[in-house]
Parts: structure tokens; sequence; C-alpha cells
């Protein structure tokens, strides 16, 4: 009975979300005040059947109800009670319910944050994120239902994907999915402008902070995705230009230039059609990512199981939105440059390079990701196209934004000739970077990439920090870093501790598999990995072998490691690496396969890794993720009110 | 031409120097690291012949894993209905990887043996990438493929 309380829900939800989606927008257009003012109870009644969905499906799998299917299929009675909460959205039907419950705790949360904004945008506002819910509700209920039941009830369900039951991956897709959906937000701000006409700054200052969270959860549900491939894939790598991560990075690249153009749209009203347009990309390459992990038509080392009907339908979902929302576009959007006109050397030029670069580095990873279906219509074969062209390429297009950071806060808006203090900077940021350079250079042994890391990673860091010191001392204090400003310079750090930590992993990192019998000891990076065998061991799903390795350095031991091979209920086999983490390397084993099926206690092959400064590359994703919420953070953003009514002239001419 | 007509100008050509850079980097980058897949039989009629490294992909005969005593290297036969492909690897195989598991394989030939880079096997035991499986209904349109092989739906 109660997974049919589920399904009525859902259905209810879908009914309140085509009322959220057509009655306010009905009303805005007719300046109807009672058909506008239906958008906040309906959008709250949404929220609150999607979650009673969600409750449900959650209950049914804390309960074991296998005469669920989604549950039966994904769960069983020997999953811990957490991995069955994470199971909710360790599958297709269940992912999906999770979009739309945090579309709607989006929607709540602008709902309520907005009653300081114009009663026609918000109703606006609301009403496209009525639509987009529309689509995902009638997806999840016609294509993808989570609560189809199984009869006869079978005794016991299968089991979870075993790569799914770890501690990273019970975070990384809710937090993924923050970020996918936060850019709806944005999306919604820009098609309400361009519905209304209101082609003028202010929606740009509303729409801000929404944006950098959205952003801000999209770089930590990266970090978590990374780190998850990294700790469970069991090969060691962060990042490997699959398919499904590059999904995920092409909508946070037009997400980091979309939250650049939005400054300069909010401060200086330039590029105000690139922003809309940049909010409809962010948006539309967060629906292709769903649809890409989704159908399965690319190979990836993340797909799933899939199913073709499904493909075709979000496929539509998305024609209908880049569609309608670019018409839309080419019929409202500016149709004249507006803003105020900038130099050569000022800030809107640096951004506007940022910009570029960032845009053409999602199409370049879009081309790329889409390759293979290229090739396919036009019959060229079944092609796959390496990782190299995404290194290649993206380091390429990332050299200009590297160079032009640190002088990014010196920059004045809109002025010409701020050289002198850009000279100081390029100076000493230089002579940092050329000194650990070189120190770097002596101390790897002259690894390439490593000096390179080195150099960017300083130029960045001490060019950041400079400007910190010259606010410092240049402003009274309460007023020296404004959370925008605190924000940005966090983010900026980030870059240079990501770069460090991605240059010098990739030139120092020593990876080796071996061959290893009990008692035998392998060198690696300057530790001893000794091999003390395999003995069994059992968890609450699964049965083991469980490996010993003891690490030390000059004699001194650092640390004990008990990498996994694990067997779990329905016999899929699951590697579990063992890590030692430390600041500046972390030491990585893994178990392959025993040299005879017969004798696990015998012979096996290892992995045995050592990997320099492979946490810098997460910690500087996290210090952007940080910036992200910072900046949104900002007082101003809160003030909307009163900022609106300080700039009357422009203001009010948008109304007209 | 006046100074305004002249900067414009400039700037136009900037503009299409920088694009003609940019594809011809990207057009480059992606002849460099295509990666075509063939399955067996393709690749012993010969259509492989013209690539230095592809990928193979098929399912792995029953019986054919071979691991060398003392060393991690690994031998093995990838098969699709009508051809056979002897592979040779040198490292840990991923952990899916057994008996009639469909594989892809990335790597190049060397004699009749191809010389495994890398081996892939999927997450989920039901799963069989889809170019593969096109690939390997293209390579012997009509005949059946094993069935274990050519299941590919929801679990």
């Amino acid at each position: 009975m109660t997974p049919e309380l589920g399904q009525l829900a859902l259905i209810l939800a879908l009914l309140l979300a085509l009322a959220q989606g057509v009655l306010p927008l009905l009303g805005a257009w007719r300046g109807n005040g009672a058909l506008m003012a239906v958008a906040r109870p309906a959008a709250a009644g949404q929220a609150v059947f999607v979650a009673l969905a969600f409750g449900v499906l959650s209950w049914a799998f804390l309960h074991f109800d296998f005469s669920v299917r989604y549950v039966a299929d994904n769960s069983n009675l020997a999953l811990p009670w957490y991995y069955r909460l994470a199971a909710v959205w360790g599958a297709h039907e269940g992912s999906l319910l999770l979009w739309i419950f945090i579309l709607n705790l989006w929607t709540v949360a602008l709902a309520a944050l907005s009653h300081k904004l114009p009663d026609v945008f918000v109703a606006r506002v609301l009403g496209v994120l009525g639509l987009i819910a529309v689509g995902f509700i009638a997806f999840i209920l016609f294509t993808s239902n989570p609560f189809e039941r199984l009869l006869p009830m079978p005794p016991d369900g299968g089991d979870l994907n075993p790569v799914l039951q770890d501690p990273g991956m019970t975070f990384h897709p809710p937090v993924l999915y923050m970020g996918y959906v936060g850019f709806s937000v944005a999306f919604a701000f820009s098609i309400a402008a361009l519905l209304g006409g209101e082609l003028e700054q202010a929606w740009v200052r509303w729409a801000r902070p929404w944006t950098n969270v959205a952003w801000g959860f999209l770089s930590a549900g990266i970090v978590a995705g990374s780190w998850w491939a990294y700790a469970e894939l069991g090969w060691g790598g962060w990042w490997f230009w699959d398919p499904v991560e590059n999904a995920s990075f092409m909508p946070w690249l037009v997400g980091a230039a979309l939250i650049h153009a939005q400054a300069v749209t909010e401060k200086r009203g330039a590029l105000r059609a690139w922003t809309i347009l940049l909010s409809i990309f962010a948006f539309s390459l967060s629906l292709l990512g769903t649809f890409l992990v989704r159908s399965g038509v690319l190979t990836s080392v993340h797909a799933f199981a899939s199913d073709p009907k499904r493909g075709l339908f979000i496929l539509c979902f998305l024609a209908v939105v880049v569609g309608g929302s670019l018409l839309l576009y080419a019929l409202r959007a500016p149709k004249v440059a507006g803003g105020k006109p900038f130099g050569v050397v000022s800030r809107e030029t640096a951004i506007l390079i940022g910009n570029l670069m960032l845009t053409v580095a999602a199409a370049m990873v879009l081309l790329g990701t889409l390759f293979p279906l290229l090739g396919d219509a036009l019959n060229l074969g079944k092609i796959s196209v390496g990782p190299p062209y995404f290194g290649f390429l993206f380091t390429l297009l990332m050299i200009p934004i590297v160079l032009l950071l640190p002088f990014g806060p010196y920059l004045r808006w809109g002025e010409k000739g701020g050289l002198p203090p850009l000279k100081n900077v390029a100076v000493r940021a230089g002579i940092a970077a050329l000194a650990c350079a070189i120190a770097a250079a002596f101390t790897t042994g002259w690894a390439l990439k490593a000096i390179a890391g080195t150099a960017a990673a300083v130029w960045c860091c001490v060019g950041t920090l400079l400007y910190v010191l010259k606010r410092w001392r240049e402003m009274p204090a309460g007023r020296r870093y404004p959370a925008e400003m605190a924000g940005m310079l966090l983010a900026h750090f980030g870059v240079g501790v990501f770069l460090a930590g991605v240059l010098l992993t990739e030139a120092l990192s020593v990876e080796r598999d071996v061959r290893m019998a009990p008692g035998q000891v392998q060198t690696i990076g300057g530790y001893d990995f000794r091999f003390d065998g395999v003995h069994v061991a059992d968890g609450p799903n699964w049965q083991g072998d469980q490996g010993t390795v003891t690490v030390m350095r000059d004699d001194r031991e650092i640390a004990v490691m008990h990498p996994q091979k694990r067997t779990y209920t329905r016999g899929q086999v699951q590697t579990e690496s063992a890590i030692d983490a430390g600041v500046t390397r972390d030491l990585y084993v893994a178990l392959g396969e025993p040299m005879d099926r017969n004798d696990p206690e015998g012979a096996w092959a290892l992995r045995l890794y050592h990997k320099p400064f492979v946490r810098w590359i997460w910690a500087g994703g996290l210090l952007m993720m940080l910036g992200g919420f910072f900046s949104a953070a900002d007082k101003r953003f809160r003030l909307r009110r009163e900022a609106t009514e300080k700039l009357p002239a422009s203001a009010q001419e948008s109304h007209a | 031409m006046n100074p305004t007509r002249k900067r414009r100008l400039t700037v136009v050509l900037l503009v299409l120097a920088a694009a003609v850079v940019a594809i011809g980097l990207t057009v480059f980058a992606l002849q460099q690291n295509m990666n075509y897949l063939f399955t067996p039989s393709q690749v012993q009629s010969g259509e492989a012949g013209q690539y230095k490294t592809f990928r193979l992909g098929g399912m792995v005969k029953a019986g054919s894993i071979q691991r060398a005593a003392d060393s991690l290297k690994v031998t093995f036969t990838v098969i699709d209905a009508s051809g056979a492909m002897p592979v040779e690897y040198n490292g840990i195989l991923p952990d899916l990887f057994r008996d009639n598991q469909s594989v892809i394989a990335t790597g190049r030939m060397d004699n009749a043996r191809f010389m495994a880079t890398e081996v892939l096997a999927k997450h989920d035991e039901t799963y069989m990438p889809k170019e593969l499986k096109d690939a390997m209904a293209k390579a012997h349109q009509g005949k059946t493929i094993n069935e274990a092989a050519a299941q590919d739906k929801p679990r």
C-alpha cells in the first residue's frame, strides 16, 4: 500500500508543478496578481509531495520492501542501513527522484528568500522552475517509476552495485545534483528576464548568489566524484576524461565563465546578452550531463545498464529546453550592445579573455565527448577519443587564464592605464615563481611538469596573496575583505593549489604493478613496502581477502595497510584500496589477483603507488567551492531592495 | 583606410587567425587520439591494418586465460562469433575480467598477437557497451551472438 502512496504523491506533485509552471506565467503576462500568487503555494505543495514520495521510497528501502522492484534490485537483507539509504539514489529511478527533490529544495529556498523582489519577476522565475519540474516528474512517472511493483515478491533482493558501497558515493550524487540543478535557478532568472524584457542589471544581482552557490556545490560534487574514483575504482587515477566525468565538467566550466560574466553585467551593464546565453548553456549542459549518464550512448567506465527509451525522452526534453530558450533569446535578447565602455587594460577585458577560454574549453570537451556519436552517425566507424586530446587542448586553453589570474583583482573596471601596479605584481610574483621553479628543478631532477606546476602554482598563489597584503595595508579594519572579494581570492588561491596538485602528482607519481610473495619487499619513492600475506576477512554483506602491507622508511614503520578484495553476495568482485593519506604524499596499495587461484595465501599481484601532493588537487577544488559560497554570502546581495532604489534611473528605464 | 576601419580589420584578422589556430590544433589533437574499435574477425579480415593502435572488443574465450608463473604477464583470447585473437597483457586485470566477459582492450598488433596496454571490463556485470554490441552485430550480420554477451538490459 505504502509504495502506491509514493506514486500518488508524485502524481499530485506533477499536477501542482503544472499549476506552478503555467498559472504564474499567465498571470505575469496578463498582469493578474491572483494567478501570480499561485506560484509560492504551488511550489511549497509540490515540494511536500515530492518529499513524501522520497520519504516513502527511503522507508521501503529501510524496511526491505522487496515487492518494490527498485528496492529489490538495489538492496538486500545484508546491506547495512546507511547503504540502504544511499541506495535510494544508487540507480536510475531513485537518482531522478533525488534530482527533482533537489529542484524542489532550490525552488522553495527561492520562494522563501525572494520576498524583496518584484512579484512579476518572482512569478516568472518560479513558473520556469515549475515547467522544468513538470518535465522531470513526467519523465519519472512515464519512463522510470521507482514505485513499480515486483510480483511475486522475492525473499531477498539483489544488491547495490558494490562500487557504490562507499562513504564517498553516499554524498557524491546529492552534492553534484545540488550543483546541476542549481543552474536551473540561474537559467530561470535569465528566462524570466527575457520574458519580461528586464535587461538591466538589477536581475543579475539577484541571480548572482544563486549561481555562485550552485557552482560551489558543483565543484564539491566533482571533487567528491574524483576522490571516489581515486579510492574506489582501484587504479589510483583522479580524472580520466571519461564521458561521465566530462558531463559534470562542462557545466562547471560554463558556470565558472557565467559567475564572472554576471559580475561584469551587474557592475557595468556590459555583456548582458552573453550572460543570458551562458546561463542557458550552463543549464543545457547540466541536462545533457543527465542524458549522457543515463542513456548509455557512450562507452564509459561509469556507464551502467540503461534503457534507450529514457534517453530519447531526455533528448526530446533537452531539445525543447535548448530550442525554446534559444528561440526566446533570439527574439528578445538585447539587440544593442549595452553597458559602459571599457579600455583594453581593464577588468572587463581580463574577464572576457577568461570567459572565452572557459567556453572554448567547454566546447572542446563537448566535441571530444560527443565525437564518438558523431563518428557513428557519419559512419566513420567506432571511434573513441583518447584522454591526451583533452589534456593537450585543455592545458593550452588554460595557460592564458593562469597567466592573467594574479592581475584580476588589481585591474579596475572600465579604466585604462592601470599599468604600474600590474608591473609590480608581475615582477614580484614572477620572481617568486622563478625561484620556486628553480628549487623544484633541483629537487625533482628536472621533471618538466613539476617545474611548470610549481611555477604556475606559485605565480597564482603569490599574486593572490600580494593583493591580500595590499588590502590589509590600505584599507581600515572591517572593510578589508568583503565576502564577495574574499570568495574571489579564496577561489583564485584554490586554482594555484589545484595546479600544484595536478602537475606535481603527474610528474612525481610512481605507480608499479608487481608480483609479490609474502615477506617480499619493494621500494617505491623511498618507501619500503613489505607484503605480509593475505588472510580471509568478512564484512556484513561480503566475504573477502584482506592483504597486509607494512610500509617502512629508514627502518621506521610508517603505516600498516589493509587492501581488500571483496566478493559481494551476488558474486560481484570489488577492490578496496588502502590509502595512507598525507599532506605531501599518499601511499596507495590495491590487491590485484592471486597468482594462483588455489593458493590465496601465496603470491599476489599488487598495485603499489606513491602519489605526491595528490590531496592538493581536491584541496584546490574545495577552496574553489568555498570561494563560491563566500561570494554568495556578501551583504550586498541581501540588501536588494535598497540597492535597486538607489539606482532609480537605470531601474526605471528597464520597467518602462 | 580610416583608423576605425583599420582597427576593425585588425580585430577581424586576429579573430580569424585565432580561429584557424584553434581549429588546426583541435583537428590535430583529434587525429592523434582517435581510437577505432574492431572485433577479432574485423581485425583478421584486415580492416585494422592501417591503424597503429586501436581497440579490440569482444568476449573472453572460456578457459583461455593463462598467467605466467613469475611475472604479471597474462594471455587470453578474445573472440566474436567468427574470429579469435590472442591477446597479451602485462599488468593487473580489472575486477570484472573473467571468462565470457565482454572486454575492450587498447593496444597494437605484434605479428598475429594483440599487445594490450589497457584492458577494460565494466562496472556492471550485465552491461555491454553499446558500441561493442553494434560492432559485433556488424561484424557478423545474420549470425547470432552468444546470448550471455548480448544482453544489455536494465537489471
